[in-house]
């Protein structure tokens, strides 16, 4: 499993454009609310977590349907499923492999957008602190909704449609979260909620994704 | 066994035994089922009737551990074509870390790649990159392989020498089933006809 991992992440620091494209998405699509909503200082930093909530969740969907896809297409999805791992793992492996890929760079990118956005220091914590747990949680709906889409015409297309709404929950309560500590109140049962959302999609999500996999090879 | 695509019966009453050491050559039209019967037998594709049995016990009951004893080449390359042939190698060698070098190295070798090892296999030919699929056959060092229009691609002497590697790999115990079009060097192979 582990070398599946290094070979996902190896593949895609090849095709470092890939998770340089999701950065620059988010980088720019977070930039595009000033422009939109103004640059008033109080207005925006009351917008900020909000905004990078969005936005990641947006950027983390991008390299999904690659994420089986390319797979799919090549015939290395049919050796993954004979390689002896039980199908969950293997799903287990491609979702780490794309949050170390993606979810990972956003965590990184968030703190310097928040600064952007004029969000007050206090939030930065508990929106990093949240987004931790947020972003492995979308990596593994994200694989689930992905291994669904395997094979589908218009996978691209279909995919934002499955994964968004599963991931509602996580947004509503990231952004609480960092929006809680600009109010004054502690973020902390916002955090736990989404650590709860974290703990139930790790088993159930490549379990679900798995048994997608190998009825998409079929 | 049989078995439906879609609503579409593609075969019904096959059967066949495979002993260490044989090999069973599939041959029909196409759409006879060829691919379909060597997906079935490797637990890719649900059976509709009928059983795979693994030294008298069901095979497809743990279909991670009926991965292990099969190779399976597809229509597909599965090549990852930013890696070099020798990473594409890599993932499907077994056993620990530092045999599997040497054991990508000698499947390479085997296959005329050696040289090219170490090259992404976007810059490989066609038949290159099929050869580092049979080169995967070796690497895995499984039991049975199931080779689906191996010859694709491949020169007169690449098809030699994927006869020599089928005969070396029948020599040690292993089995081969292959499904081809074209007469796949593999001597007292038996055949079994799907129409």
């Amino acid at each position: 499993m582990i070398r599946i991992l290094a070979r996902e992440v190896r593949l895609s620091l090849r095709h470092g454009a890939d998770t340089l494209a999701v950065l620059l998405f988010f980088v720019l699509a977070a930039g595009l609310f000033p422009l939109a909503v103004g640059p008033e200082p109080r207005l925006l930093g009351r917008l900020a977590p909000g905004t990078i909530w969005v936005c990641a969740l947006l950027a983390a969907l991008l390299p999904l349907d690659r994420l089986f896809g390319a797979d799919y297409e090549d015939g290395t999805l049919d050796q993954l499923l004979l390689s002896g791992l039980p199908p969950s793992l293997m799903a287990l492996a491609k979702a780490a492999a794309h949050w170390v890929t993606t979810g990972l760079p956003l965590l990184i990118v968030a703190g310097p957008v928040a600064i952007m956005l004029r969000m007050p220091p206090a939030g930065l914590g508990p929106l990093l602190l949240g987004l931790l747990p947020g972003t492995v949680t979308l990596s593994l709906l994200g694989t689930t909704g992905a291994a669904l889409v395997i094979g589908a015409r218009r996978g691209g297309v279909l995919l934002p449609l499955l994964v968004l709404p599963l991931a509602t929950p996580v947004l509503i309560f990231g952004a609480a979260a960092a929006g809680a500590s600009l109010t004054g109140r502690s973020a902390r049962p916002e955090l736990l909620l989404l650590t709860a959302l974290l703990v139930l999609a790790l088993p159930l999500c490549p379990i679900a994704a798995g048994a997608a996999a190998r009825a998409a090879a079929e | 066994m049989a078995a439906f695509r879609g609503d579409h019966l593609v075969f019904e009453d096959i059967s066949f035994r495979l002993q260490p050491g044989d090999a069973l050559v599939l041959v029909g039209r196409n759409g006879s089922g060829k691919t379909t019967l060597l997906r079935l037998v490797a637990g890719l594709m649900p059976r509709t009737a009928g059983d795979v049995l693994w030294e008298g016990q069901d095979a497809l009951a743990d279909l991670p551990a009926h991965g292990l004893r099969l190779a399976y080449l597809g229509h597909q390359d599965a090549l990852k074509l930013g890696l070099t042939a020798a990473e594409n190698l890599g993932l499907w060698a077994r056993g620990p870390q530092p045999g599997r070098i040497a054991a990508v190295e000698a499947a390479l070798e085997a296959v005329g790649l050696a040289d090219l090892a170490h090259l992404p296999a976007r810059m490989l030919s066609a038949g290159q990159r099929r050869r580092v699929s049979i080169a995967r056959l070796l690497v895995s060092g499984a039991v049975l392989w199931l080779l689906d229009e191996p010859t694709t691609a491949l020169d007169i002497a690449s098809i030699e020498r994927l006869g020599r590697l089928a005969a070396a790999h029948r020599a040690g115990g292993g089995m081969v089933m292959a499904a081809t079009h074209l007469d796949l060097p593999l001597p007292d192979a038996a055949e079994l006809s799907l129409s």
